[in-house]
């Protein structure tokens, strides 16, 4: 059976700088892949580099068993079967929320009009925002625009969805929906690759838990295994303190690491990350197993 | 504050003694003489100045895009090229390249321009106009976030069709006050038409209003022509404004 997604050997460098130093992964169909890592550890220049947003320096990656890096490769096509979410929404600020679901049906997949109208109503209603076709992205709050955004991915229909830290930017109360969301699509068996910050669902959700710094995987394997007892001190450092931030010893102080914060791909936002499981019971097991 | 006033009313009091007032009148303002403009000045020369303008800003628009999506190109020769293109059409005076183009395309053809004097100016003026607006259209393209470029392809869409749904809808926008700006320029610019020879037909309002001053011997037939070109100017200025706060305000 071939991998859903498969990558061997990925380099990535921007400039002198060398992000990605060397990444081999495999998804398979259906699993839930969570990618953590302190910012600047190369995870959301990963995840771009699946649909090649991002040209990798070396390396290959595979779709269902086409390579993307391949220079003959239809990429346009490639990437309809990829759904990606951005930390910051990117909706099309000049289109109605039903525009923004029905544009690239129509122009990409030539759906007819009706049609599209009717596959983003459903998948409106699936994010809890049916009625507000008509809307514009500005006069939606965060939670609701990263779930149009989730929408509108979905209406592609896509066999792989990818997010990129996709409730980074939100207003702590508003994460639970997103994540309830993402949780619900989990559930129907959707093949996702998820760069977060939120380790309670990292550790209810996946089915593996990847763990990145300084461009490679220092660690992978079941979220019990990795966030629940990690092997690697990288991993346990990262661990403690996205986990429990309020207790970072002196001697552990950010002094500057060379790989830290260089790309300013990241928001510092992890460090607000575990205030949001107050209200989720896995959250706080996750915590205390620490 | 009351110096200042004070300072006002006594240039205006040593201004009103000191000129000829009727000899003002006679050069300027002397209607009587410049009933025969009329009704050309509106059938004629302004709509020829309009047909100018509008024809030359068409051109201006449609390849001051092509040259600024050449400048953003990932193709070094396209961004190359595009450059040249701004660079020489912003540096030569705009009256020197309608010269070229509306004395030399015809020869360079080997017959009269398509679309006559129109097309010559459409030309000429459009090149110019290109120069300008290409950089306008490069500031909005620039001013989309680029995320918007990525989420547009990441949903399949191939670049030109990102560009075209996603980007430029949203940049142009961002540029309707400096385009409406450049087509006010554009329509003072049209003046530059009078110095190629143009057949009556053809003539525009500066052209009219030199004619008719050698008949009347005296200027009032270019204030009557500057009036006819604030009609429009002025209007458009004051949408230009408009535009500028409501967009100030919505940032």
């Amino acid at each position: 059976m071939t991998h859903m997604v498969e990558i061997r050997d990925l380099h990535k460098s921007f400039g002198s700088l060398e992000v990605l130093k060397g990444i081999d992964f495999t998804v398979d169909r259906g699993q839930v892949i969570c990618v953590i890592g302190p910012s600047g550890s190369g995870k959301s220049t990963l995840l771009r580099c699946v649909n090649l947003l991002e040209t990798p320096t070396k390396g290959q990656v595979f779709v269902e068993g086409l390579e993307l890096t391949h220079p003959d490769v239809d990429i346009d096509a490639a990437r309809r079967r990829v759904g990606m979410v951005f930390q910051q929404f990117n909706l099309f600020p000049h289109l109605t929320v039903l525009d923004n679901i029905t544009i690239a049906q129509r122009r990409v997949l030539k759906r007819g009009k009706a049609e599209a109208v009717r596959v983003a109503e459903e998948n409106l209603a699936k994010v809890g925002l049916e009625g507000k076709g008509r809307s514009y992205p500005a006069q939606l709050s965060g939670g609701q625009q990263q779930r149009v955004a989730i929408a509108r991915a979905l209406a592609m229909d896509p066999d792989l969805m990818l997010f990129d830290e996709p409730t980074s930017a939100l207003d702590p109360e508003l994460v639970g929906d997103v994540l309830a969301v993402m949780r619900q699509l989990a559930d129907e068996g959707m093949t996702m690759i998820v760069v977060t910050h939120e380790m309670a669902f990292a550790r209810d959700v996946a089915d593996r838990v990847v763990f990145m710094d300084g461009g490679v995987i220092v660690e992978e394997g079941s979220p019990d295994r990795v966030i629940g007892a990690p092997e690697h001190p990288r991993t346990q450092t990262f661990l403690r303190r996205v986990l429990d931030p309020t207790h970072a010893e002196p001697d552990e102080l950010d002094t500057g690491h060379p790989h830290r914060g260089l790309t300013g791909e990241e928001s510092p936002d992890m460090v607000k990350g575990p205030s949001r499981h107050g209200g989720e019971g896995a959250g706080a097991g996750g915590v205390g197993a620490l | 504050m009351i110096t200042q006033y004070v300072l006002f009313v006594v240039v205006l009091v040593v201004l009103a003694f000191t000129i000829d007032w009727p000899k003002i009148q006679e050069t300027f303002f002397d209607f009587k003489a410049t009933r025969e403009m009329y009704p050309d000045l509106f059938t004629v020369a302004l709509k020829n100045t309009v047909i100018y303008t509008v024809s030359a800003y068409v051109v201006g628009f449609v390849l001051g895009l092509v040259v600024a999506l050449m400048r953003l190109s990932s193709v070094a020769l396209y961004r190359w090229v595009a450059l040249l293109f701004v660079e020489i059409f912003r540096g030569l005076p705009a009256l020197l390249t309608l010269l070229i183009i509306g004395f030399g395309l015809p020869v360079a053809l080997g017959g009269p321009v398509p679309g006559g004097t129109v097309g010559a100016v459409a030309v000429g003026l459009g090149l110019v106009a290109a120069a300008y607006m290409a950089e306008t259209f490069r500031a909005g393209i620039q001013a989309v976030p680029r995320g918007q470029m990525e989420a547009a392809r990441s949903l399949g869409m191939s670049y030109p069709r990102a560009m075209f749904s996603i980007v430029i809808p949203q940049g142009l926008r961002i540029i309707i006050p400096p385009l409406t700006n450049e087509l006010v320029l554009l329509f003072k610019d049209s003046s530059l038409v009078s110095a190629l020879g143009i057949a009556a037909a053809g003539v525009e309002l500066t052209k009219m209003g030199s004619d008719f001053a050698i008949n009347t011997a005296d200027a009032t037939p270019f204030v009557v022509a500057g009036a006819s070109y604030l009609i429009i100017t002025v209007p458009l200025g004051i949408v230009v404004r408009r535009l500028e706060a409501r967009q100030a305000k919505a940032r």
